[in-house]
């Protein structure tokens, strides 16, 4: 049965390699901070099943190792790792054409394949796709298919495949770490009761007789804390109990469908402004070798906020009927 | 209560501010708001440490970089952008709308990983964007291409999200019913999902709008530019 374990200690075998590669050539801090990485994604099923077990110090050297992230991503430098050149890429592309977008669609059309089909495979009895993170399991073996196919079509050698992964790897560098630390932290904001005191200061500020301020607290709360937290999900538990439940829904009776609906929606619009919400913000800036962090920030900004409008306006107008 | 653990909020803001390093201001951010709340050291490691491994598929997408890698070296992106720039009547707009159109279909059918700024932004929607306008034009300058990358990975997103929050079976809704009956309000997901319809909606018409009036303005703009070099030409 393929499990999303399989995927991860896949990923942890790529950030292996990319450590191994920066170690040859003496960049020692990228190679570190890759080495933990694949520890940490190595060991991390191991780490979760004994922390479930009572036994507390994996979880607390991996812990060690979130740190050892922290300290060693400033000393990260972005170089340019060479590329083949641009003639040669063109001429490439003129021999191969058309046929280079199949192992690029390879891996959505696999992945496609096995959100969808996955569930009805079965042999022996025992599903060939687990049901936890099925998706992603097909993200990661439609991956594997893709790297295959490449090296076949572009009769590439098969080092080849990790030289240009890593290439990749170190483009994105640290902002690609961002979106895991950023869910790390969220966790500690829960546990610490950050969201619960958000809310309680919102609801000393705003006065809760009027309908359309509880209104403006509740979706404009959502979008604050997603742009602090980077994540809608995890403003919505904190303010619907904080401030959606007792003073809309209860105090105003509005719909509970209505508010749940366009409250997330509105942390949604949060996420678009927010360079916490690195993996959408932050990675694609790296990924596409833009200059400003900001830049993508800076495109989306306007229809995050006509949304906002618009999600609010809504809100008032339906929830209330 | 214990409004301490808010400093943490202060070291996020104050971090992004003076620009450290982001993912050294998140750590330290966790640290400061998990010591503030009370936790010892070794708590707090154990905590930092279940929450960073239980997100592991944050980074799944880095699976895709090998095979992105290999054809970008035998010049998927430079293939991508010529085939682009022999479909005469593609435009930026429909380019773009088209492709947030597909997103958010794809996404309300829960397929969210299909496409994403690994799998398809890089690699294919950015060099074909920029490939539309410089069908239409001289080469893009430095800042033009980089504005043009950044709405390509803006569309990216907004497809994603308000495709996402329609779906039933996964996520927005999903969570939203499960916070809903741990407070004792039972509610069906679909219930939940068709208020979500109207926003995902007006996101597609003001999004393409926008992307629309950005290729307006990219094209004026160079117009003006061109005109301006080959006046200061005949000088």
């Amino acid at each position: 049965m393929l499990r999303i374990e399989y995927a991860y200690w896949l990923l942890a075998a790529f950030l292996a390699a990319a450590a191994w590669i920066n170690l040859r050539e003496r960049r020692l801090a990228a190679a570190a901070f890759w080495a933990v990485l694949a520890l940490l994604f190595g060991g991390g099923t191991w780490v979760l099943a004994a922390d479930a077990a009572g036994h507390v110090l994996p979880a607390r050297a991996a812990g060690v190792g979130v740190l050892l992230l922290a300290v060693l991503a400033p000393r990260m430098r972005r170089v340019q790792v060479e590329e083949v050149s641009p003639e040669m890429r063109l001429s490439n592309a003129m021999r191969l054409g058309h046929r280079l977008f199949l192992p690029a669609l390879l891996i959505p059309g696999v992945t496609l394949l096995v959100a969808v089909l996955g569930g009805y495979l079965v042999a022996d009895g025992h599903r060939l796709f687990a049901a936890d993170q099925m998706t992603l399991t097909g993200l990661a073996l439609a991956s594997l298919l893709a790297v295959l196919a490449a090296l076949r079509l572009t009769r590439a050698p098969a080092p080849a495949a990790l030289r240009e992964g890593r290439r990749l790897l170190d483009t994105l560098g640290w902002a690609a770490l961002l979106p895991l630390v950023l869910a790390a932290l969220g966790g500690v904001f829960t546990q610490s009761g950050v969201g619960q005191d958000i809310a309680h200061g919102v609801g000393l500020l705003i006065p809760v007789d009027s309908r359309f301020a509880c209104v403006l607290a509740y979706g404009l709360g959502m979008v604050v804390f997603t742009v602090i937290m980077g994540n809608a999900f995890a403003a919505f538990p904190v303010l619907t109990a904080g401030i959606g439940l007792p003073l809309l829904i209860e105090l105003h009776d509005a719909s509970p469908a209505v508010v749940g609906a366009l409250g997330m929606l509105c942390g949604y619009c949060g996420t678009l402004l927010t360079p916490m919400a690195a993996n959408f913000n932050i990675v694609p800036v790296a990924l596409l070798e833009l200059d400003s962090p900001y830049a993508v920030i800076r495109a989306q900004w306007p229809t995050a906020l006509l949304l906002l409008v618009f999600n609010l306006v809504l809100m008032n107008a339906l929830a209330f009927r | 209560m214990n409004y301490w653990p808010l400093l943490g909020v202060a070291v996020v803001i104050a971090g992004f501010v003076r620009r450290d390093n982001p993912v050294l201001v998140v750590v330290a951010a966790g640290v400061v708001s998990g010591l503030a709340a009370g936790f010892s050291v070794p708590e707090l490691l154990g905590l930092l440490g279940t929450s960073f491994v239980s997100n592991r598929a944050l980074l799944l997408y880095a699976l895709t970089l090998p095979a992105i890698g290999v054809l970008e070296r035998a010049g998927l992106r430079e293939h991508a952008a010529r085939w682009i720039g022999s479909l005469r009547g593609l435009t930026l707009a429909r380019l773009l709308a088209s492709y947030l159109l597909l997103r958010q279909v794809l996404s309300m059918l829960g397929l969210t990983n299909v496409a994403g700024q690994a799998q398809t932004v890089r690699p294919l929607l950015a060099p074909m964007s920029e490939a539309t306008v410089e069908l239409r034009g001289p080469p893009l300058g430095d800042a033009d291409r980089q504005r043009v990358r950044a709405m390509a990975a803006a569309t990216d997103n907004i497809g994603l999200f308000f495709g996402e929050d329609v779906f039933l079976a996964l996520g927005a809704v999903l969570l939203i019913q499960g916070f809903y009956a741990s407070h004792g309000i039972v509610l069906a997901p679909l219930a939940i999902a068709l208020w979500a319809l109207p926003t995902a909606i007006a996101a597609f018409v003001i999004h393409a709008l926008r992307v629309l009036l950005f290729e307006r303005a990219l094209t004026r703009r160079r117009a003006a530019a061109d005109t301006a070099e080959s006046a200061h030409a005949e000088d």
